[in-house]
C-alpha cells in the first residue's frame, strides 16, 4: 500500500471538474483511493477521514492530490492519470476567434467579447459577489448559483441591480428558465404561459414538474434566491421579476414559490403584484400552509385545469417476519424538498432533528447523527464548501444511505432525486444500487427498511423520469412525483398503515 | 424588438447570450441547448483578498468614477511648448534633486540611483570628487524628492538637478503641465548611474548648447502635438517605451527647421542635430511626460480604482491610484528579465528602476507591444508573445484608448487605465518593457527586458480603496 499526498500551490479547478478527475483516477488499475480537490476545510476533513495526511499550510486556493495505490509500482501510472485528466480540463476552453490564446479572466471581459445578456456565476461563494457586481456593472442580469454569500452582500448586489435595471437571481439560485433556455438545474418542461417566480430552487423544479404532468407549460422561471422574501432582503428581486413578467406578452399568470417568507415582506410583494394587475398565485411554504402539491392543485383549479393523479409507484410490502426501526430518516439533496418533507412529517411526528432544523434546539451536531427522526439537506451551505452540489456529486449522501442501512433505529428511508439539465446524467441506477444494498444490509440483520423516493423530473428530461421511476421501483423503493405525497407515504410506512 | 424601455433591459424578450464563471458543467448544459456561451477562465484571487474585493466592487461610486478617470486619461492633450532649465520649470533650488520612483532615502538607494545622484552633485559643482559627493549625500545635505511630486518624470534613475534642461509639455484640455529631462543617448549615461568625465561633459554640453538650441526650435516651430506623434508611431512599429525609432524621427522632422535656424554656431547646430538624430530614444523623454499629462488628469476621482502612477526607484516599486490620491503603495522592485549587452548577464542587473512605466500607466509601452513586434529582438520573447501581451492587458484595464491604436489587432485601441480590482482578481500583472541598469554605481546600461510590479502594491491599494468605500 502506497500513499501519496501532494499540494499544488495556486492551481485552481472547479469542484465538479475535480470530482470527475477524482473518479477517473480512482478508476485506474491498482488505485484504491483517489481524491483530487481544492483544500477547503470540508475537503481537508474528508481527506483526513480517508486517512490522508494533509499538510497544515494548505489553503483553499491550493490543489491537493491524494492517492492510495496497491504498491509503489502503480503510483507513476496514477500520477500520469492525474496529469492527463487535469490537462484535459484545460484544453476544453472555447473562446472567440483571434483571442484563443487569451481567454477572458473576468465575467465582464467574457460579457464584452460576446455581447452577453446574462451571467451565470458559480464560483465559490466568497468570490461570487465580486463576479456578480462585475456582471451587473456590465449591464447583465445574473444567475448567482453560488451559495455562501452573506445577506448584506445580497442586499448591496440587488440594490445595484435594481439601479441598473437588471435582475440578480440568487444567491444559491439553482434553477431558471429564460426565453426557452434552461439554466442551472432545470427540467425540460413544456412551453406555456405560466410565469414562475421562485425563492426556492428545488421547490420551483417540483412545481414546474407537477404543472408539466398536468399539461400546463411555463413562459419563464425567474429564481430570486431563497432569502429574497426574508425581512432583510424584503422581496427586492421578487418585485423586479414580477414587473418583468407583467410586461411579458407570453405570460398570463404567475405562480410564486417561496420558502417560509417574512409576513411583512410577503404582504408588500402581494400589494405590489396587485398594483401591477398581474394575477399571482402564492405557493408559500410553512407550517399550517398548503404544501407545494396542494398549492399547485389550487392553481390548476383556478385556471380550470383538471388535477391528474400524480405519477407514483407505491413501496412493495415488506416481509412481516422482519422487524422495523422506529425513526424516519430523510436524506435530501433539494433544500426546499427537505424542508417540505420535514414540515409534513412534523405535523405527525413532532420536532425533527436536522441541519436545517425548524428550531435551534433541533439542530444536529457536526456528526449529523441522532437516534430519533432526522431529515438532512446535503445541499445546505455547510456541506458544499469546496464540494459540488449533491445533485452533481452524491458521494456524501450515498455514504449516509449505507450508514442508515445498518442502523437498527432507522425505520423508513425517505430520499429525493432531482433530474434535469445540470444534474447527474444517470443518477437513478446509482441510487437504485444504494437502495438495494441498504435494504439487503437491513434484511441481513432481520430488519425491513422501506424506502421512498421523491422523484422530481419530467419524461423530457435527459434522464427520463418514467425510466428512473422503473429503475428505482425495481430496487424496492416507492416512487412519487409529488414530494409531499412521498413524505406522507413514508409516514404511513413508519406507522405500518401504508 | 429593442430593449429600450423593456423591463430588465429586455431579458425576457429573446434567448439569452450567456457569460459564465465557475462550474464548467453548467456551461456545458447550456451548449447542449445550442445557447451561445462564453466561459470565463476564472482563478481565485490571493487568499484574504476576497473581502476587500467584494467591498470595492460594491462601492456604488466605482463604475462612474472609473469612467471619469478613463475619460480624463484618454482625452488629455500633450503639446511640447518649451524647453527650460529645471530651476525655472520646477523652481528647483540649488542643493535639491529629483529622482525616479516613490520616495527614497540614500541608505536604501541602489547602485545606479547612487551613481546618478553622485553625478548630479558633481555636475552642479557641489562637490569636487565622487567621494565628497557621496559623503554629502549620505549625510543628508541635499533634498531628495520624487519627480512625480513635482509633476515631472525621469527615465531610469530619473535624477534631475536645477541646471538640467527640461521639456515642458502642456495639456490644454485639463490645464496641466508636465516636464521631463533631455535624453542623453545610450551607453554610459547618468540615468543608468554612470558619472564618469564623459557623462559630465555631455551634461554640460546639453545644458549650454543642446538645451538652448532645442528651446529656440520649439519656440519657432512649436507647439508640437506629442499625442499625435504617439498615435502615429504606434502604427509605425514603436510601442513608446523601449522602441521609439519612428517617434524620434518624427520629432526630429518637426524640430529640424527650428534647430538649423537657431542662434548658434553652425558646428554647434550640426552637433545638436547629429546627437538628436543618432538617439533612438530621443522621443522617450516626450512620450513619458505626455503619458504623465494623461495619468495626472485621471488623479483624485473618489472611488476610482484606476492606477495613475507606476514608478520605480531601483529599490521599491510604487503605485498611486486615482481614488486614494497622493498615497504611495510600494513593494520591493523586481529585477527585469531579458537580453543583455556584451558580456553582461543576469547577475549584473539592478532591480527595476525609472518613471518610464508611466508609458504603460498611460496605455502604451508594454501595453502596446502588439504594435511593435520587432521589439522582441531587444527585450526577449517572440512575436506571438508580443501580441499576447497586449491582448492580456485588456483583462486588467478599464477601456481602449480612442487615439492610440494597434493596426494588427484591427486598429483596436490600446488597453488603457489599469484597474486595481482586475489586477487582484486575475493575478495578471501589468507588462512593463524596460531598460536594465547595472547593479554597480557607474556601470550604465546592461540590457533591456521585461518586468512586472510586485503584486503587494496592488493588494495594499485595494485594502486602502476598501477602507475608503462608503457604508
Amino acid at each position: 500500500m502506497t500513499t501519496h499526498v501532494e499540494l499544488r500551490r495556486g492551481t485552481y479547478h472547479d469542484s465538479v471538474s475535480l470530482m470527475q478527475v477524482s473518479r477517473s483516477v480512482a478508476g485506474t488499475d491498482g488505485v484504491t483511493a483517489a481524491q483530487v480537490a481544492m483544500a477547503t476545510e470540508l475537503n481537508v476533513d474528508v481527506l483526513r477521514g480517508m486517512g490522508f495526511d494533509v499538510p497544515h499550510e494548505a489553503t483553499p486556493n491550493d490543489l491537493v492530490v491524494a492517492l492510495r495505490t496497491e504498491s509503489d509500482d502503480v503510483l507513476p501510472a496514477a500520477l500520469a492519470a492525474v496529469e492527463s485528466t487535469l490537462a484535459g480540463l484545460r484544453g476544453r476552453q472555447e473562446t472567440g476567434a483571434g483571442e484563443a490564446d487569451v481567454p477572458p479572466r473576468t465575467v465582464g471581459s467574457a460579457a464584452r467579447r460576446s455581447g452577453a445578456t446574462l451571467a451565470l456565476v458559480s464560483v465559490p461563494g466568497q468570490h461570487a459577489v465580486t463576479e456578480a457586481f462585475d456582471a451587473v456593472d456590465s449591464g447583465l442580469s445574473v444567475m448567482l448559483f453560488s451559495d455562501n454569500v452573506s445577506v448584506e452582500d445580497e442586499v448591496r448586489l440587488k440594490d445595484a441591480a435594481a439601479a441598473a435595471d437588471v435582475l440578480v437571481m440568487g444567491p444559491d439560485c439553482g434553477t431558471a428558465h429564460i426565453g426557452g433556455v434552461a439554466l442551472g438545474f432545470a427540467n425540460v418542461v413544456r412551453p406555456g404561459s405560466v410565469g414562475i417566480v421562485a425563492a426556492s430552487g428545488t421547490g420551483a423544479q417540483q412545481a414546474m414538474c407537477l404543472l408539466d404532468a398536468a399539461g400546463v407549460g411555463i413562459s419563464h422561471c425567474l429564481g430570486v434566491g431563497g432569502r429574497d422574501l426574508q425581512a432583510a432582503v424584503a422581496g427586492r428581486a421578487t418585485r423586479q421579476a414580477l414587473r418583468a413578467l407583467a410586461a411579458d406578452p407570453a405570460t398570463d399568470g404567475v405562480l410564486l414559490v417561496s420558502k417560509p417568507p417574512d409576513p411583512v415582506a410577503l404582504d408588500e410583494v402581494e400589494r405590489y403584484a396587485a398594483e401591477l394587475g398581474l394575477p399571482v398565485h402564492w405557493a408559500v411554504l410553512g407550517a399550517g400552509r398548503p404544501d407545494l402539491t396542494q398549492a399547485v392543485e389550487a392553481f390548476l383549479a383556478a385556471r380550470g385545469v383538471a388535477v391528474p393523479p400524480w405519477p407514483h409507484s407505491p413501496a412493495p410490502r415488506e416481509d412481516p417476519a422482519l422487524s422495523q426501526g422506529p425513526a424516519l430518516r430523510g436524506l435530501f439533496c433539494g433544500g426546499t424538498l427537505a424542508d417540505e418533507a420535514m414540515t409534513v412529517a412534523e405535523a405527525e411526528l413532532g420536532g425533527i432533528r436536522s441541519n436545517i432544523a425548524h428550531s435551534a434546539d433541533l439542530r444536529l451536531g457536526p456528526d449529523l447523527r441522532d437516534e430519533g427522526h432526522v431529515v438532512l439537506d446535503f445541499g445546505d451551505d455547510g456541506l458544499t464548501r469546496g464540494r459540488a452540489h449533491p445533485m452533481i456529486d452524491p458521494t456524501l449522501r450515498m455514504e449516509r444511505i449505507a450508514v442508515e442501512g445498518s442502523d437498527p433505529t432507522c425505520g423508513v428511508l425517505l430520499l429525493d432525486l432531482v433530474l434535469g439539465h445540470g444534474a447527474h446524467p444517470d443518477p437513478a441506477d446509482e441510487l437504485a444500487d444504494a437502495v438495494r444494498s441498504a435494504r439487503r444490509t437491513a434484511q441481513d440483520q432481520g430488519r425491513a427498511l422501506p424506502v421512498v423516493v421523491s422523484l422530481t423530473g419530467t419524461d423530457g428530461d435527459p434522464q427520463d423520469r418514467s425510466r428512473c421511476q422503473d429503475v428505482l421501483a425495481s430496487a424496492g423503493a416507492g416512487v412519487f412525483l409529488s414530494n409531499s405525497q412521498a413524505a406522507r407515504h413514508a409516514l404511513g410506512l413508519l406507522r405500518g398503515t401504508a | 424588438m429593442t430593449a429600450t424601455g423593456r423591463p430588465l433591459r429586455g431579458l425576457l424578450d429573446s434567448e439569452p447570450v450567456v457569460a459564465t464563471a465557475g462550474v464548467s458543467l453548467l456551461a456545458d448544459a447550456l451548449r447542449d441547448q445550442a445557447v451561445e456561451v462564453t466561459e470565463t477562465e476564472w482563478q481565485p484571487p490571493p487568499p484574504g483578498a476576497e473581502g476587500d474585493l467584494a467591498r470595492v466592487m460594491g462601492d456604488p461610486r466605482r463604475v462612474a468614477a472609473n469612467a471619469v478617470a478613463f475619460e480624463r486619461m484618454t482625452s488629455a492633450h500633450a503639446a511640447l511648448v518649451d524647453v527650460v532649465p529645471a530651476s525655472e520649470a520646477l523652481s528647483l533650488e540649488r542643493g535639491a534633486f529629483l529622482h525616479a520612483g516613490p520616495p527614497l532615502e540614500w541608505e536604501r538607494a541602489s547602485g545606479p540611483m547612487r551613481g546618478a545622484l553622485i553625478g548630479a552633485v558633481l555636475f552642479e559643482g557641489l562637490a569636487a570628487s565622487a567621494d565628497e559627493a557621496e559623503r554629502h549625500l549620505a549625510a543628508g545635505t541635499y533634498d531628495l524628492e520624487p519627480c512625480h511630486h513635482r509633476g515631472a518624470v525621469g527615465p531610469m534613475a530619473g535624477v534631475v538637478s536645477p541646471s538640467m534642461w527640461m521639456y515642458a509639455l502642456h495639456d490644454d484640455v485639463h490645464g496641466n503641465d508636465s516636464w521631463c529631462s533631455l535624453n542623453e543617448g545610450l551607453g554610459k549615461v547618468l540615468r543608468y548611474g554612470a558619472y564618469g568625465p564623459e557623462v559630465l561633459e555631455r551634461l554640460q554640453w546639453m545644458t549650454h548648447v543642446l538645451g538652448p538650441i532645442l528651446r529656440q526650435a520649439v519656440r519657432t516651430t512649436g507647439p508640437i502635438d506629442v499625442r499625435s506623434v504617439i498615435a502615429q508611431m504606434l502604427q509605425m512599429g514603436d510601442e513608446g517605451h523601449n522602441r521609439n525609432r519612428a517617434g524620434s524621427l518624427m520629432l526630429l522632422r518637426e524640430l529640424l527647421p527650428g534647430m538649423i535656424t537657431a542662434d548658434a554656431s553652425s558646428s554647434e547646430i550640426a552637433e545638436a542635430v547629429r546627437f538628436s538624430g543618432a538617439n533612438e530614444h530621443f522621443f522617450l523623454n516626450l512620450g513619458m511626460p505626455a503619458c504623465k499629462l494623461a495619468t495626472v488628469a485621471a488623479e483624485g476621482v473618489p472611488g476610482s480604482t484606476v492606477v495613475t502612477v507606476m514608478a520605480r526607484n531601483g529599490t521599491d516599486f510604487g503605485i498611486r491610484v486615482s481614488g486614494t490620491g497622493d498615497q504611495w503603495f510600494t513593494g520591493p522592485a523586481n529585477t527585469p528579465e531579458g537580453l543583455f549587452l556584451g558580456e553582461y548577464g543576469p547577475d549584473d542587473a539592478n532591480p527595476d528602476i525609472g518613471d518610464s512605466a508611466v508609458t504603460e500607466t498611460g496605455g502604451i509601452g508594454g501595453f502596446a507591444m502588439a504594435a511593435a513586434p520587432a521589439i522582441v529582438r531587444f527585450v526577449g520573447g517572440d512575436v506571438p508573445f508580443a501580441l499576447r501581451a497586449t491582448r492580456t492587458m485588456y483583462e486588467i484595464t478599464t477601456g481602449e484608448h480612442p487615439a492610440y491604436q494597434v493596426p494588427i489587432l484591427g486598429f483596436r485601441g490600446t488597453p488603457t487605465g489599469i484597474d486595481v480590482t482586475k489586477v487582484v482578481r486575475t493575478g495578471i500583472l501589468p507588462q512593463i518593457n524596460t531598460g536594465m541598469a547595472g547593479r554597480v554605481a557607474g556601470t550604465g546600461q546592461v540590457g533591456a527586458g521585461l518586468v512586472t510590479p510586485p503584486v503587494g502594491c496592488f493588494r495594499a491599494a485595494l485594502a486602502a480603496l476598501a477602507a475608503a468605500a462608503p457604508g
